[in-house]
């Protein structure tokens, strides 16, 4: 293995993920060992309901896990506090901002809060990191604009600009290309890639675009209901772990092309 | 343009309206006092004050005190309100606050008769109405608290809200059914709002517990413009939301608590300050809001105010009807301007 313990950010161990009430323990997954390390951008990919939001609630401590721990920098996520865990990850969600009233600025600068006092003052390194944040992600123009004002892929790309002034190793989205057209789907996860190649950062997202994921990502993680595997998509492909994806009665995967095509 | 030094100028020129209004206010009434005596007012011995003096100093004044707190105040907890809930139409009244605090009052003032014996004890002094407004309000708004860590959707909350009104105005109505109409009079009376009838150690008291409700805001400022994302990104960013939240609810209670209690409940100035205020200032940053709010709440308090009083007449509408007659067109008038509900 050439990437020793330094270059790991997030590794679990044995985890299971799933739903805990009083009486019952619904598992979704178990066994899951998997290890992210800097400077990759790694895509998470599964059918529908096979818990890829499970997993990520899971890698984000905002759901307990069933089983196993994971470990962010070599400490179980749950020893952190909020306000730590705050300075190593941040989160890009599915679900819209509250307030579309703040200025695209703003809520940039809202991913400084973690290091702001206890008024939210803005010093001059919180400036700079706000504005490389802007800069990376090419929002000049954009920064006085208000949130209502901006299309989805504007407002996709100003979330993952305030994830990337909280200044992390690492990054979570989850599915941060759905609402978005074919071009911008490909545009903000080529563009995940340039930053990962920019900033060293690990980014995971998930994500149905299985095509785009093949082509950009570093590693992927397939969840299929009985497996879990993570692994570069060309020795993926030639596992022939995209075959059984997805039911074979519509869509078949094409392993010259790496891509799924609809049965004729 | 630097949005910065625009904030400084409109600032600067709510201040000055703040401080002509007070003075219009001071001056307005059953007599007009020229703006000069209130000046001398402040140095002239109290054991000789004449009685444009003693006008002055022990009934405008306090009054027109009373208004700035009142108005802000509700302001500022509407504000609070609208954030934590994520819900434009949230305020200290739709959330049934300001019917906790009725409620309670209610208890004290009519309470003896059905209950008896309990309250006779207590004498039904304006202190005993503070505290039962205080707890009242403080319970309903905890039980709202409590009802949305487990319903996650904000209309149900605002329902639940308005049903705490409802239960309230039900008990209202047996307790006054058994009440006697000297106790009945009292109730509707205290229900009509009034600015002007603390004395200057009354007004200490509020203007400490108003301080503290307002520091505990101030202190809330960077929580409420995390809350602007949502819970679970603010969580994301760090923010302990069970200890935000705590802090804010305290302040909304301390607030608009002590306002009911000592001036009745204020009808509408806690749900639109905080709107009319966006929407000049066009900001959502908290920062910016609450001393906006602050000054916003003050002038347009003294405003309603000033109109209640019917200048040169010895009549005194009730200030309730006047907060809405007064502001509701005004809201109205902005979001047909600008045609939309932003928070």
């Amino acid at each position: 293995m050439k990437n020793n313990n330094q270059n790991t950010i997030l590794k679990t161990e044995d985890l299971s993920i799933g739903y805990r009430s009083k009486k019952t323990e619904t598992s979704i997954a178990s066994g899951i060992n998997l290890t992210l390390n800097k400077g990759e951008l790694i895509g998470l990919v599964g059918g529908n309901g096979i818990g890829k939001s499970t997993l990520l609630r899971t890698l984000t401590n905002v759901q307990p896990a069933l089983k196993g721990s994971v470990l962010l920098h070599g400490k179980t996520i749950e020893s952190y506090d909020n306000l730590t865990l705050a300075k190593v990850l941040s989160i890009v969600l599915t679900e819209t901002i509250a307030s579309k009233n703040l200025s695209v600025f703003e809520l940039i600068a809202l991913g400084r809060q973690p290091y702001t006092n206890w008024v939210g003052t803005l010093t001059t390194a919180d400036a700079n990191a706000i504005n490389a944040a802007i800069s990376q992600t090419n929002l000049e123009s954009l920064k006085h604009k208000k949130c209502y004002e901006l299309s989805d892929g504007q407002l996709q790309k100003v979330m993952i600009a305030r994830a990337l002034a909280q200044d992390t190793d690492l990054i979570i989205l989850d599915e941060p290309t759905t609402h978005l057209d074919m071009y911008h789907k490909a545009y903000i996860l080529k563009w995940l890639k340039k930053l990962v190649e920019q900033t060293g950062k690990t980014i995971l997202f998930s994500s149905h675009e299985i095509d785009l994921a093949i082509q950009l990502c570093d590693r992927l993680i397939v969840m299929k209901t009985d497996s879990i595997v993570c692994d570069a998509p060309c020795n993926l492909i030639s596992q022939g772990v995209f075959n059984n994806l997805f039911p074979d009665d519509l869509i078949v995967f094409d392993t010259a092309t790496g891509s799924f095509k609809v049965k004729k | 343009m630097n949005p910065q030094k625009t904030y400084t100028v409109t600032f600067l020129i709510l201040l000055l309206l703040v401080v002509l209004l007070f003075l219009v206010n001071v001056s307005l009434g059953s007599v007009s006092i020229p703006f000069s005596d209130i000046f001398n007012s402040f140095f002239a011995d109290a054991s000789q004050y004449t009685n444009k003096e003693y006008i002055i100093q022990n009934y405008r004044l306090p009054k027109a005190l009373t208004a700035i707190l009142v108005g802000s105040g509700l302001g500022i907890s509407g504000l609070l309100m609208q954030t934590l809930f994520r819900n434009p139409l949230a305020g200290p009244f739709v959330l049934g606050i300001t019917s906790g605090a009725s409620l309670g009052v209610a208890l004290v003032i009519m309470g003896s008769s059905v209950i008896g014996g309990v309250f006779t004890a207590v004498l039904i002094s304006k202190w005993s109405l503070v505290i039962a407004a205080s707890l009242g309000s403080f319970i309903v708004l905890l039980t709202v608290l409590i009802v949305s860590s487990k319903v996650r959707d904000t209309m149900a909350i605002l329902i639940i809200g308005l049903m705490f009104g409802s239960i309230t105005s039900a008990i209202v109505s047996v307790l006054s059914y058994f009440s006697s109409a000297e106790e009945l009079q009292q109730y509707i009376f205290w229900g009509f709002g009034s600015l002007g009838d603390l004395q200057w150690n009354e007004l200490a008291v509020f203007a400490s517990i108003y301080a503290i409700g307002l520091l505990f805001s101030i202190a809330s400022i960077k929580a409420l413009n995390t809350l602007l994302l949502g819970e679970n990104y603010a969580k994301s960013l760090g923010l302990d939301i069970k200890k935000s939240r705590l802090i804010i609810i305290i302040a909304t209670s301390l607030l608009a608590g002590t306002i009911t209690a000592f001036a009745g409940p204020i009808a509408f100035i806690g749900l639109a300050i905080p709107h009319i205020t966006r929407l000049v200032f066009n900001t959502a940053n908290h920062k910016i809001l609450i001393p906006a709010v602050f000054l916003f709440g003050a002038i347009i308090m003294l405003i309603c105010d000033s109109i209640a009083q019917l200048p040169t007449s010895d009549y005194t509408l009730p200030i309730n009807a006047i907060t809405s007659l007064i502001g509701a067109p005004v809201v109205i008038w902005l979001l047909i301007r600008k045609r939309k509900m932003v928070f």
